[in-house]
């Protein structure tokens, strides 16, 4: 089973039905495959803090949901994590693949990567790096279910270990 | 300024607060924007089914989207600054492309940045934000002419199908009333308002 095929089924194993999304290379096949589900309600947002927005919302109306985003967007919902996920105490899932490392041909995506662990450590959320196939369905759905008893958030970090990375990272390293 | 902005009453936002929460009768969910849409919201009386953002500026029509996709046989509402909805312009255009028919976003618009010191937004200019909702694909979007016409529109907003977008010009004055700012339970009486357990 792909990464992906496993966390698709941990979220709906953990009834998260509404997926917020703004596009990433390695994002497509989760992405594609969350659309052509009817399971799932499929917003794609056009910034990561809208996404972060309707998620919240539809949360707190009975509709679990998760966020998918890359590095980059995630620099974009500090504040959104500040004002509204970690003071309101929501469960928002947050999913992000990883840029800016182990083949990265973007300078200002190897910046903004290294933002991403201390903004999550200074709001004190909770967040793994999620880097192979033996641990990833433990990780996913014993810390989805904590996310949900205990109205916290929580990151996951999709390492290229896992993932693969970004095709067209190995086309410029060529 | 041009168009149909310059046509339109310049109306008050504690006063069509109040008419609108009047007009409610199906348990809408109402979700205040930063600053004055908020205190406006308090101050028209509280509801359980009130959502009072405190900080996230721009966040209260994503953050309505969602509840709309949540629920969607309950009316909801959100109640947004100009300077708010021109910091989130993309949101009108995903609310346009999943086409929430339930989902009514209220603009007020003051021109200005009223709460941070008056400055002028770009609606204050010559930017139409119902215009920017039409090319955004909203099915329906309308200036409010006067207090009767408004009470109209929330009447009949659903009557050509949703989303709908209204914009009401409104004077400089600050919101009335303040809430308590208290986030766990905000959240958890909207929760409870809007009939969501936590599992
Ligand atoms: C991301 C972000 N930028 C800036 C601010 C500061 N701020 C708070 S309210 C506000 C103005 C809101 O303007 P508008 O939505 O038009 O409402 P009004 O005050 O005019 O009622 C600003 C700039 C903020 N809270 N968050």
């Amino acid at each position: 089973m792909t990464w992906f095929d496993t966390l698709l089924q941990i979220l709906k194993g953990n009834k998260v039905r509404l997926i917020a999304h703004v596009p990433d290379n390695v994002l497509t096949p989760l992405i594609n495959a969350v659309a052509a589900d009817n399971y799932f309600v499929s917003v794609g947002a056009t910034r990561e803090d809208e996404a972060v927005g309707t998620a919240t919302g539809a949360y707190m109306a009975g509709l679990r949901s998760a966020v998918l985003m890359q590095t980059s967007g995630f620099a974009l919902i500090a504040n959104a994590l500040a004002s509204l996920v970690v003071p309101y105490q929501i469960p928002a899932i947050l999913v992000i693949s990883e840029r800016g490392t182990l083949g990265e041909f973007n300078i200002g995506q190897t910046l903004v990567a290294r933002t991403m662990r201390p903004t999550l450590d200074a709001l004190g959320i909770v967040h793994h790096t999620l880097t192979d196939q033996s641990t990833l369905r433990f990780i996913l759905d014993s810390s989805i279910k904590q996310a949900f008893t205990t109205q916290t958030p929580v990151a996951f970090i999709l390492s290229p270990l896992l993932t693969g990375g970004n095709p067209a990272a190995h086309a410029h390293l060529i | 300024m041009t168009g149909e902005r310059t046509t339109v009453a310049t109306l008050n936002r504690t006063a069509l607060t109040r008419r609108l929460v009047e007009r409610l009768k199906h348990d809408e969910a109402v979700i205040g924007g930063i600053g004055n849409a908020n205190f406006d919201l308090i101050a028209a009386g509280h509801r359980a089914q009130n959502f009072y953002m405190l900080g996230s500026m721009g966040l209260a029509c994503p953050i309505a989207l969602g509840v709309a996709l949540a629920q969607p046989q309950r009316g909801v509402i959100a109640l947004e600054g100009d300077g708010s909805m021109l910091m989130m312009l993309g949101s009108l255009a995903t609310i346009a492309n999943m086409r929430p028919a339930n989902l009514t976003i209220i603009i007020w618009d003051n021109g200005i940045y009223q709460i941070t010191g008056k400055q002028a937004t770009a609606t204050g200019g010559v930017t139409d934000i119902v215009a920017l909702a039409r090319g955004a694909g909203f099915p329906r979007a309308e200036w409010v002419r006067d207090e009767a016409h408004f009470d109209i529109l929330i009447d009949r907003r659903f009557e050509a199908g949703g989303p709908v977008l209204l914009a009401a010009k409104i004077d400089d004055k600050p919101g009335k009333g303040r809430q308590a700012r208290d986030p766990p339970l905000i959240r958890r009486r909207f929760m409870e308002g809007l009939g969501a357990s936590r599992d």
